[in-house]
């Protein structure tokens, strides 16, 4: 477990009880307009506009409304939220207050990661306390129209149910498996409602941002990627850890900052993330170029890159659903023909075509997982395939 | 858009036909579950888009352009429904228009403008105006790739499979497939065989993993018995803790068997048993043929669906080898008889001796699917379904005893054949106690596609055969027995024999040409209620049951008619909460989709069309018969004159024709 190296954070200075009641002051427009004009985007990866998805839930006519935190944080390479949850829980749940607040939802969920059970005697600790506090539960802050609470749910383990849609299915009790999109979950989500599923990261930068103010966050970062990130960092550097640093930080950079300046690449976004080669160490992370959930993996100069490759790929053939025909076909065969490689036994047309499946996953997969699956892949063989093919028969490494 | 395409778009329930409501009679009326009760998750069933969905009103229309043909369609269409409607070829495979949506093979994606990645068009409803691309060469590479890798994982030659020629996997590689494996075939099997049930043959090895199994018997049977188990590579289709289909909850209903696009799900054949007894000289090979087969078999020989072909499939038969020919349809008079005779001694104890004990509604017996829906689901419902057996299995008990003394025969020399359009009726003939005349009393079930290779296998193209006649003694056969084949047949056959029996009037004085419409269609569930307008002198066939009909005079008979266990479940909850139902005295339930003429015995494919050809086909057989009331078909007065000499539910009857049920439970052990 990485906690060598946190901080330091903005977080550890917000004053939660001070945001949340200058948000529910605030009227519920006001609270989305806010959080719009901050233009804080999802932190979990995809970087949906927050304040364009709780104004479409908003918009919605139903009596009942959810408010979803995806605490199930498995992209390999990522812990931050881990450890907003361990230090920081109290703002991720004034996040989802206010979120709750907004969108006009009475109940929130927590989706906790299957291995983080550990963690839930003390968020259960803290949730009552907010209930002591009127923080939680019926007619917050004395508000005779909002009442709020919230209730933790495990996960059980499965990679894809990060996805919000498969993330939906598990709440219901269904087998984690994503959803055909449209409907989006803000129109029939959580039991067929409307329903807000926002990370982690996301929620405590919704609090922070109703402490510091919306043109604080926007301040920071970039145009497009405005504010902070939280930035899981492992593999090989000198200091492994979490780091908060500002959107549109080069990968140059961020290395210098945690030690691992002689990368030959870097794989950022996790597992269905893209592995970036030194000549590309000058990029931008961020919406505009690199997006990210916030996983950073450092590889040094000393790394097999086909092993990466291999080893993605042979988590993605595990942790695909096993709904569609692109992703979980798809992926075993990329992981035998990689496997092919390192023996030395697989031909360039065949690299070729597995580079089009490749393409075809991205394309056809239904979901983001399987759209993604073969990113890794595909980047690791277009910068390195020196390094893949270039095996000798008889000993399987590189000359 | 035809009407039939509106229904299958009825919004609230997911489904075709099959889950539609009953006429106006249920109108208004509340059930005590659940409007919707489907299984489904949210996003696999139909899209709900509150919009008019009439043509012209603004709003209610949405511009699609596909492939540059500009078309408009109802908000809600999915780009699969609207190519269809302009005419344009998109492949699909998991999707299935009486399954919910899946969008999980991902073959009929298609490039909507705007979209980075490709959509599938089965599950993309259209509610703004789209450009969509159908064949362009991502979409090309898409395709080809998924081909390829569902034939990575498919093991299985062609050749010796049931399904070549009738296989959508075979026809995608054959469009859309390389000329080679892109991405390798597997050469040693992955699966055993299950080969346990007497009904379904699970070879998970041929599976693609569309789900249609998984959908049919969750969603539109809502059964239950199939689902996927792991994830990712090692993905499959499973039973409960990997149990044999023998071991779960399984009706064998076959409807999965129906909509499997390739060979992993197929019925149990008998074939080569029944073609060796054939060869047999000591044999003498009887069949039966129900009426749905004709109705469907000539799909088997590439004619449109809903040509019968009865007379012509007896020539074939007979060229076959087999010894003699007769009609289920004699022993679903029979039934009618049995079964009519029950409800009225039901009927006569609960309202005259005021018997509280007596099971009421009746239930029919005819559907084995049913039956062992029944038996697991709901179990301590056994007293309420009819103790007939179904015409199948009278048919074997009356041959092996009747029919043998009649020819001089002796039983054990003779082999009983059922020819149904059904895979539970395996099943049936192998319930440990059917063997009430000595012998089992049919020895085999065979599929009307089975019967279609047999023929093949004989050299015949059927549709170009002479006809011929069924044989005597049972030949003569009338319509009654012919609707059996159809939802809500068994109650119109019923109610033509029930009328006249108590009222002595003929039944075309209350319906035209004693066409009972009501109860005929594809509604799931049908209610009617009929008053005794008036009652006539007790018939003698009954007298030794009831002295008069007095206490019928003006009662209002109350009817269901149910098809899919789906509907069943709706119905049998209803009941259960002391609904509309519970005050029923009579409900026809199968557990096909469209009844008998929809079973997992049938051609493949099946949709709603192909099943409303079928059922049109045999409501047209019923309309040339001369004879269409089961108690007039004299070879069934001959039966009870000469053999079954205690009438009706007597003692001989008891023995032969009635069987009892076996509460099984849903505990799987």
């Amino acid at each position: 477990m990485i906690t060598s190296h946190v901080g330091p954070l903005t977080y550890e200075k917000v004053d939660v009880d001070k945001a949340l009641k200058a948000a529910l002051n605030k009227s519920r427009s006001e609270v989305i307009g806010t959080v719009s004009s901050s233009g804080l985007k999802g932190r979990g990866g995809a970087g949906f506009p927050t304040g364009v998805k709780w104004n479409l839930c908003a918009a919605a006519q139903n009596e009942h409304k959810f408010l979803v935190c995806n605490a199930d944080e498995g992209e390999p390479g990522t812990f931050k939220d881990r450890i907003l949850l361990t230090d920081y829980a109290k703002l991720v749940f004034a996040g989802m207050v206010i979120g709750g607040y907004a969108i006009g939802a009475t109940k929130g969920l927590i989706y906790l990661r299957g291995e983080y059970q550990y963690l839930r005697a003390q968020l259960e600790e803290i949730l009552e306390a907010l209930r002591e506090d009127k923080l939680l539960g019926f007619n917050i802050l004395g508000k005779d129209d909002f009442s709020f609470d919230i209730e933790i749910r495990m996960g059980a383990g499965a990679y894809v149910c990060g996805e919000e849609t498969a993330l939906i299915e598990s709440l219901e009790g269904h087998r984690g498996e994503p959803r055909n999109r449209p409907p989006y979950p803000v129109d029939t989500g959580f039991l067929g409602q409307p329903t807000a599923v926002n990370n982690v990261e996301t929620l405590a930068w919704v609090t922070t941002i109703f402490d510091k103010g919306a043109e604080w966050f926007k301040g920071q970062g970039t145009e497009k990627s405005p504010g902070l990130k939280i930035f899981s960092v492992s593999g090989d550097c000198k200091q492994p850890g979490v780091y908060e640093l500002p959107f549109g930080v080069s990968v140059a950079d961020l290395l210098k900052t945690v030690g691992g300046e002689d990368a030959k690449a870097v794989q950022i976004g996790g597992a269905s993330g893209h592995c970036i080669p030194a000549k590309d160490f000058g990029r931008k992370i961020g919406f505009e170029d690199i997006a990210t959930g916030g996983s950073v993996i450092v590889f040094g100069p000393q790394r097999d890159l086909l092993e990466v490759a291999i080893n993605f790929m042979e988590f993605f053939s595990d942790e695909s659903c096993g709904q569609c025909t692109p992703c979980r076909d798809g992926c075993p065969v990329i992981l035998k023909g990689l496997e092919a490689f390192k023996r030395g036994e697989c031909s360039i047309a065949h690299l070729h075509e597995l580079r089009r499946l490749g393409e075809t996953m991205q394309l056809a997969s239904k979901c983001g997982l399987g759209q993604s699956a073969a990113n890794a892949f595909l980047s690791i063989t277009e910068h390195f395939a020196d390094e893949v093919l270039g095996r000798n028969q008889s000993n399987g490494f590189k000359e | 858009m035809s009407d039939t395409k509106k229904t299958s778009n009825t919004p609230e329930k997911g489904r075709g036909e099959i889950a539609n409501w009953a006429d106006s009679e249920n109108a208004g009326y509340e059930f005590s579950f659940g409007a919707d009760a489907s299984r489904a998750p949210v996003s696999q069933r139909r899209q709900m888009i509150k919009a008019q969905q009439v043509e012209g009103k603004i709003g209610g229309l949405v511009k699609v352009t596909i492939d540059g043909h500009e078309i408009r369609v109802p908000m809600g269409t999915t780009i699969l429904d609207a190519a269809r409607e302009a005419g344009i070829q998109i492949p699909t495979l998991c999707a299935h228009e009486d399954l919910c949506i899946a969008g999980v093979c991902r073959i009929c994606v298609v490039e909507v403008e705007g979209f980075r990645t490709l959509q599938a068009s089965c599950a993309y409803p259209i509610t703004q105006p789209i450009v969509v691309h159908t064949h362009t060469p991502k979409v090309r590479q898409a395709r080809r790739h998924i081909v390829s890798l569902m034939l990575a994982n498919h093991y299985g030659e062609c050749y010796t499979c049931k399904r070549n020629g009738n296989c959508e996997l075979q026809n995608l590689a054959e469009q859309y497939g390389a000329e080679r494996f892109l991405f390798g075939h597997p050469e040693e099997p992955l699966f055993e065989k299950d080969l346990s049930s007497h009904a379904v043959v699970r070879d998970m090895n041929k599976c693609v993993l569309c789900r249609r199994c998984v959908r049919t018997c969750i969603d539109l049977q809502e059964v239950g018995v199939l689902e996927a188990v792991e994830r990712g590579a090692h993905t499959r289709i499973d039973t409960f803790m990997s149990k044999p289909l023998a071991d779960v909850v399984c009706i064998n209903c076959g409807q999965c068997i129906n909509r499997c696009p390739t060979g992993a799900l197929t019925a149990n054949d008998p074939r080569e048993e029944i073609w060796r007894a054939i060869d047999d000289p000591q044999k003498h090979v009887v069949i039966q043929t129900a009426p749905s087969p004709r109705a469907g078999i000539g799909e088997c020989f590439g004619l449109e669906p809903g040509v019968p072909l009865t007379f012509e499939m007896n020539t074939a038969l007979r060229e076959c080898g087999f010894d003699a020919v007769f009609d289920t349809n004699f022993t679903a008079d029979l039934t009618i008889i049995e079964e009519g005779t029950e409800l009225i001694t039901r009927l006569y104890k609960a309202l005259v001796e005021k018997d509280e004990h007596v099971a009421l509604p009746q239930f029919t017996s005819c559907s084995p699917g049913w039956v062992k829906y029944l038996e697991h689901f709901y179990p301590e419902y056994i007293p309420h379904v009819s103790s007939c057996k179904s015409p199948q299995q009278m048919f074997g008990a009356v041959i092996k005893t009747y029919y043998a003394q009649h020819k001089g025969i002796d039983p054990k020399d003779i082999v009983t054949v059922a020819l149904m359009p059904c895979s539970a009726k395996k099943y049936e003939c192998n319930r440990p106690e059917m063997n009430d005349s000595g012998f089992k009393d049919i020895d085999y079930g065979l599929t009307t596609r089975e019967l279609g290779q047999m023929i093949k296998e004989g050299g015949m193209h059927l549709p170009d055969l002479p006809k011929s006649d069924f044989d005597d003694p049972f030949g003569t056969a009338t319509g009654s027995g012919v609707i059996f084949g159809a939802s809500g047949g068994v109650m119109e056959a019923a109610l033509r024999t029930v009328i006249e029996l108590v009222t002595g009037e003929k039944v075309e004085s209350i319906f035209e040409h004693a066409d009972i419409i009501p109860v005929r269609g594809f509604e799931g569930i049908k209610y009617v209620e009929l008053r005794v307008p008036k009652v006539g002198p007790v018939p003698a066939l009954l007298k030794h049951l009831v002295p008069n009909w007095d206490w019928l005079d003006g009662a209002t008979l109350k009817m269901a008619v149910v098809h899919g266990t789906a509907n069943a479940k709706r119905v049998m909850e209803d009941i259960k909460a002391g609904g509309k139902f519970s005050h029923c005295h009579f409900i026809e339930f199968m557990a096909c989709p469209g009844g008998c003429l929809g079973g997992g015995g049938q051609p493949i494919p099946t949709n709603p069309e192909i099943r409303a050809a079928r059922a049109k086909a045999i409501y047209s057989e019923d309309a040339a018969y001369e004879v269409r009331k089961s108690h007039e078909n004299p070879a069934i007065i001959k039966l009870y004159n000469e053999f079954l000499t205690d009438g009706p539910c007597g003692h001989v009857s008891h023995k032969l024709l009635h069987t009892h049920y076996t509460k099984r439970g849903k505990v799987i052990n």
